[in-house]
């Protein structure tokens, strides 16, 4: 126990955190890369015609249909055969921002459906173009449904994120491992290990809830009550 | 007052082999109130929504305010271009049945939407023309209510001040009273007929036949996808022609 806390865990620590940053960002950039990916799928498989809503939809089976491991190494491996060396950290953020799109998709092309198709008729309507509806109608309301389950997407990635480590990116778990076949303490290296998943995993649900809060529009909200904002009582009647 | 604000010849659509609209001819003049009546399935919805291009006609012409929207062309069916279709629908907005107010935002916002992003209009000029609007319709003090806080009567309001906002050539109205309580409905057709007076050029679906007797310069009888009768409301109620049309009076009445 000793030994644990005071030799170990000073020792070892500041490594696994090194590791625990590139999680972090390995996690954050496939985050942003992966709703990007999945709000054009998304869009795409509802407006586009044969050809192109075929192939979207054949993208979204496929990778929901592979395990994510074997993803990262099909990609990892066959990049450079194919002519294309990507460092393997953007290698990384390739598959699993390929993977989270591929679910996302699912997630925004339900929430967009399920905006009453009246709202869109009401913006074309008055002349806007399928362009400016959606940015200004159907995505505003859609996105919000939607962020609940990204948030658990995000804490979901936070934590699949370890399987790059297959892979070779030093990241948390892979850094771990790195100490263990140097130390051979493994029970005590992975138990640091497990720790701070928890701890990262814990404060981004934590964050998570309170961005789902700060985003719940007045609308949608309970007790809410209707005021004149300054901007426009201002303005005499 | 020569050309119509609307003319509309032979103007047919089909869903799939569902032919729904089997060849219509209308006429609108600049300040004409037109109301259609006719039982539901007759397709006055569709044939409204053909005109703003919500639907897109199979065939036939549209010509609105000088402007060809669409028209049969050498054997084939020209259909304007895309941009020219969405300046078209800004002059003559449509307000529903269920109302449609942009849910996510408040009354103000959703009159100033398009003004804003469509017209390009400067902001704190719309903000200005939305409240006398709200005003006008009596919500002057609702400006900053969600959809969700106000009454179907309200909500319908706010919808036509919505319209008004984009300085429309002509209104489509769609069942605007249906979905309201009884009590409701009177304040929104005293609104519609406040329009009429100022010489707004109407288009309206309805079930209040009172009402279209009062306001409207001609009624249209659509049954089974086709204007059976037309004309002055006192000839199409006190002296229909056709069976389908006393029929349909009579049940209504009932
Ligand atoms: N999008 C659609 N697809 C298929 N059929 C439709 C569609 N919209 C309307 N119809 C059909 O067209 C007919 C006319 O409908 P509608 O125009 O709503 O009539 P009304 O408004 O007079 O009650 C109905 O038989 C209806 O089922
Ligand atoms: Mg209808």
């Amino acid at each position: 126990m000793y030994e644990f806390f005071f030799i170990l865990i000073p020792r070892h620590f500041p490594f696994l955190l090194e590791g625990a940053v590139v999680t972090l960002q390995l996690t954050l950039t496939s985050m942003v890369c992966g709703i990007c990916i999945g709000l054009a799928v998304a869009i795409g498989r509802i407006g586009s015609k044969a050809p192109l809503k075929w192939l979207l939809a054949a993208y979204v089976e496929i990778w929901r249909d592979v395990p994510l491991i074997v993803q990262l190494l099909v990609i990892y491996f066959s990049l450079p055969t194919v002519g294309i060396s990507l460092p393997a950290f953007w290698a990384g953020v390739l598959g699993l921002s390929l993977n989270l799109g591929a679910y996302l998709s699912e997630v925004f092309r339900s929430t967009i459906l399920s905006i009453d198709p009246g709202q869109r008729e009401a913006g074309e309507s008055t002349g806007m173009s399928r362009l400016l509806v959606y940015r200004r109608v159907v995505l505003p309301q859609a996105l919000r449904i939607a962020v609940p389950t990204v948030g658990g997407y995000f804490v979901s990635l936070l934590k699949d994120s370890s399987l790059v480590s297959f892979v070779s990116i030093n990241e948390l778990l892979r850094n771990g491992t790195i100490v263990i076949s140097n130390t051979f303490r493994t029970m005590e290296i992975y138990l640091m290990v497990a720790i701070i998943y928890f701890a990262l995993s814990f404060t981004a649900s934590r964050a998570v809830l309170w961005i789902e809060r700060a985003l719940t529009p007045r609308y949608l909200r309970r007790n809410w009550e209707p005021s004149l904002s300054p901007k426009t009582s201002e303005v005499p009647a | 007052m020569n050309t119509p604000l609307l003319e509309i010849r032979n103007l047919k659509k089909s869903f799939g082999s569902l032919e729904v609209l089997k060849g219509i001819d209308l006429t609108v003049d600049v300040g004409e109130v037109i109301f259609l009546i006719g039982p539901s399935g007759g397709g006055k919805s569709t044939f409204a929504r053909c005109i703003n291009f919500l639907e897109k006609p199979t065939c036939g012409d549209v010509i609105f305010s000088g402007q060809v929207m669409c028209q049969d062309r050498n054997g084939g069916h020209y259909k304007a271009p895309e941009k020219l279709v969405r300046l078209a629908r800004g002059d003559m907005p449509m307000v529903f049945q269920h109302f449609n107010l942009f849910a996510h935002r408040t009354a103000l916002e959703n009159v100033i939407e398009a003004p804003i992003w469509v017209q390009g209009r400067n902001r704190s000029e719309a903000i200005e023309d939305a409240l006398r609007l709200l005003g006008e319709v009596g919500l002057r003090d609702k400006a900053d209510y969600y959809p969700a806080q106000l009454s179907g009567g309200q909500k319908q309001r706010v919808a036509i001040a919505r319209a008004l906002a984009m300085h429309p050539k002509l209104i489509l109205f769609d069942e605007p009273t249906s979905a309201l309580d009884p009590e409701l409905v009177a304040g929104i057709l005293e609104t519609i007929r406040s329009l009429a007076d100022k010489g707004m050029t109407l288009i309206v679906v309805t079930h209040e036949m009172g009402f279209a007797r009062k306001l409207a310069d001609t009624v249209h009888f659509f049954s089974d996808g086709r204007i059976l009768e037309s004309g002055p409301p006192d000839r199409i109620f006190d002296h229909p022609e056709t069976d389908r049309l006393s029929e349909f009076i009579r049940s209504i009445l009932r």
